[in-house]
């Protein structure tokens, strides 16, 4: 292969995978034409929802090495709140959205402050704690509809009917998870997102450089709040109820699967996750009873074979496909046994927290 | 010279009023007190409500039993392997469901079910280990989330095999009648007691295993240092799967128990990880002692505060014990006899 051949093809191998992804966002946007209004409430909604939520997650475990249980009490709290200030007290939406998302980072905020100190799979249980106690709290106490949860939740009427006429409020979703992500992926090459880096990799060294590693983890935690919270009311207004039940330990072990399917080590991990999860809940559901088992299934293989999930799949497979277009090295360096893949990552992302955590 | 001293007073340890902690310890012993008052309040007679506080500390103790078979496992597990398994509420439930299936429908006798369905629950643990977790050493998160993959499998297929509705394996005859307490002509089921019993013997053996045998010395030196310990030609892989066996057979045990006392239901093994998590974090990964305490606390909490809560609180006694986890986990982030590593 004569090194010219090798570069248009991987000029048209670049410009594939380009093309490919552009055509991928254009049918993102286009969904609401594309396809029913089933799909686009059912599928379309409940993505762009669940994203938001597993990505205040992913950011957390990428970002910061905490993979917390939390994430879930956080959403809670916002949607719980929304929904009762505006359903119960009349408010406006907005504004109910509003004090739903500031109490959630309030509470994320006492949450973060309480499990900066922990670490590991002591933070890992204790956000599991903090998941606990706000679902029971909001299963026993009755302001809140207990078990019943709060039904009826109107979305702005800008927004329109979530399930008759989805198309603006999938729009608008679509517009909150891309700010989302741009704000997120901004916060992660501020200083502070390059200290929070730091203090995952190694919490000694940065604290010896004088850096205050619990406040750092602390306000890294409370800055995943407003992101899950965002999600919880946003979810309420998708689905036009909220309860307890939205809450439990199984969502929470569900928003995690999603993050861990889609890849922690990217933000649009979360997304991926997210939709490849809704859309098996949608369609797989009526096929097979055992819909749990297949996701814990699906769940291990990932875990087992790509710690990157599957955007990592995707990028190291590229990342393979252009070595070999490339022609220097015809076999890639892999070590002995499955490790290698998880070594083996090209992605230039720092090195994942998963070993220490 | 003026940053200088600046930086000696910062770097200067800082003398620490252990404020948290004792608030923590004024609160207890309020909630104590509390519970006290109210029980002995009406007297020591029969109308009184000391009855009634008997048995519902009686349901505490033999409730920590419970927890501590299943947590002993846990922590076990955890000391030596460094594994979060979050498997062990299936596996539980597992051992439970086998021990039910030979009971009711091969009509063995309680005591060769519950032999079967340790093993039972041993062998699902010791499989999962060395086919996920064997080549992950040291890759917390990673067998963290292994282990929530195997319980969605593993809790699914038992919804499918057993059904949902909640059913109780018969105990063993002689301890179906209820036993006299001999006090205010009270009488408490004598499998709870027996419960007890067993979990008294469990830590018994643990502890003689772990203090004065050979097995228990490489253990606790696996525990220590592994990498020591395998240079020193102790086979460490086989002395990790031997732990992970006899974790989960523990864990199997409890569900037997469980499934005997209480009753068996899809949701149990969620129930029942949260609680054997929250015992032996607030104990301290992997500390026996710790274990037995936290469970203590965690019965007792459980039951003291569902029966003696201001009526209007009292659907909030399901939080109280999460609480109580933060404010340890707060004031001592390894639980209470946790080691920093």
């Amino acid at each position: 292969m004569t090194r010219t051949m090798a570069r248009t093809m991987a000029r048209t191998w670049t410009l594939g995978t380009r093309g490919l992804l552009g055509v991928v966002l254009l049918v993102i946007v286009l969904v609401p034409v594309l396809f029913t209004a089933f799909f686009t409430s059912q599928v379309g909604l409940t993505s762009l929802w669940l994203g938001i939520a597993a990505v205040s997650l992913t950011f957390l475990s990428g970002q910061g090495g905490m993979v917390s249980l939390a994430q879930t009490a956080r959403f809670g709290v916002a949607g719980l709140i929304a929904a009762k200030l505006s359903v119960e007290a009349g408010w406006n939406p907005w504004a109910a959205a509003l004090v739903g998302i500031l109490a959630a980072t309030a509470v994320g905020l006492l949450f973060g402050a309480v499990a900066s100190g922990s670490q590991g799979i002591y933070f890992l249980i204790i956000t599991l704690a903090f998941a606990q106690v706000t679902y029971f709290y909001f299963a026993a106490v009755p302001t809140f509809g207990a078990h019943e949860g709060i039904n009826g939740v109107r979305p702005p009427e800008l927004l329109g009917d979530p399930v008759q006429e989805p198309a603006r409020m999938y729009y608008f979703l679509l517009l909150v998870s891309i700010a989302v992500f741009l704000a997120l992926r901004w916060v992660t090459r501020t200083a502070f997102g390059l200290a929070l880096q730091g203090v995952r990799d190694d919490p000694v060294r940065m604290a010896a450089l004088g850096y205050n590693v619990r406040l750092h983890r602390t306000l890294g935690f409370a800055l995943a709040a407003p992101v899950a919270g965002i999600a919880g009311v946003l979810s309420a207004w998708s689905n036009t109820r909220m309860s307890a039940g939205s809450i439990s330990l199984a969502v929470a072990i569900l928003l995690l699967t999603a993050a861990v399917i889609g890849g922690l080590d990217r933000l649009e991990g979360a997304w991926v996750g997210a939709f490849l999860y809704t859309l098996c809940d949608t369609y797989l559901r009526g096929w097979t009873d055992r819909f749990t088992t297949w996701l814990g299934v699906v769940f291990l293989v990932i875990v087992l074979v790509s710690p990157g999930g599957v955007v990592g799949v995707l990028s190291t497979a590229g990342a393979w496909v252009r070595r070999h277009l490339a022609g220097d090295r015809p076999e890639p360096q892999t070590e002995a046994g499955a490790g290698a893949v998880a070594t083996d990552r090209p992605v230039p992302v720092p090195a994942s927290p998963r070993g220490s955590m | 010279m003026a940053s200088q001293t600046a930086a000696v007073r910062r770097s200067a340890p800082r003398p620490r009023l252990p404020v948290a902690a004792a608030v923590a310890v004024v609160l207890t012993a309020l909630a104590l007190l509390g519970v006290l008052w109210q029980a002995f309040e009406a007297g020591l007679g029969s109308d009184g409500n000391v009855p009634t506080f008997i048995l519902i500390t009686l349901n505490g103790l033999t409730l920590a039993g419970l927890y501590f078979i299943s947590a002993s496992g846990l922590t076990l597990i955890f000391g030596l392997l460094r594994v979060t398994n979050l498997a062990h509420g299936a596996l539980f439930l597992l051992g439970g469901y086998v021990a039910l299936t030979l009971v009711k429908d091969a009509g063995l006798s309680w005591w060769v079910a519950a032999l079967l369905a340790m093993v039972a629950s041993g062998l699902v643990g010791l499989v999962m280990h060395q086919l996920f977790l064997r080549w992950n050493q040291g890759q917390d998160l990673r067998q963290a989330l292994i282990t929530i993959a195997v319980s969605l499998i593993l809790a699914d297929q038992m919804l499918a095999y057993f059904g949902a509705t909640p059913t109780a394996i018969l105990p063993p005859e002689f301890l179906a009648q209820p036993l006299p307490l001999g006090l205010y002509d009270l009488a408490y089921h004598t499998f709870r007691i027996a419960m007890l019993v067993a979990a008294v013997l469990v830590g018994l053996l643990f502890w003689l295993v772990y203090k004065r045998t050979r097995v228990g010395m490489v253990v606790r030196a696996g525990v220590d240092d592994t990498q020591m310990t395998s240079a020193l030609g102790v086979n460490v892989q086989l002395v990790f799967a031997g732990a992970f066996f006899v974790g989960s057979a523990l864990a199997g045990l409890g569900g037997v128990f469980a499934g005997t006392a209480l009753s068996l239901a899809p949701g149990q093994d969620q129930a029942f990880l949260v609680s054997a998590l929250v015992v032996v974090i607030v104990g301290g990964m992997g500390s026996l002692g710790g274990a037995a305490l936290g469970a203590l606390l965690l019965g007792l909490v459980d039951q003291y505060s569902s029966a003696y809560l201001p009526a209007a609180y009292s659907n909030l006694s399901a939080l109280l014990t999460f609480v109580l986890l933060a404010v340890i986990l707060a004031v001592r982030p390894t639980g209470l006899f946790g080691k920093v590593r």
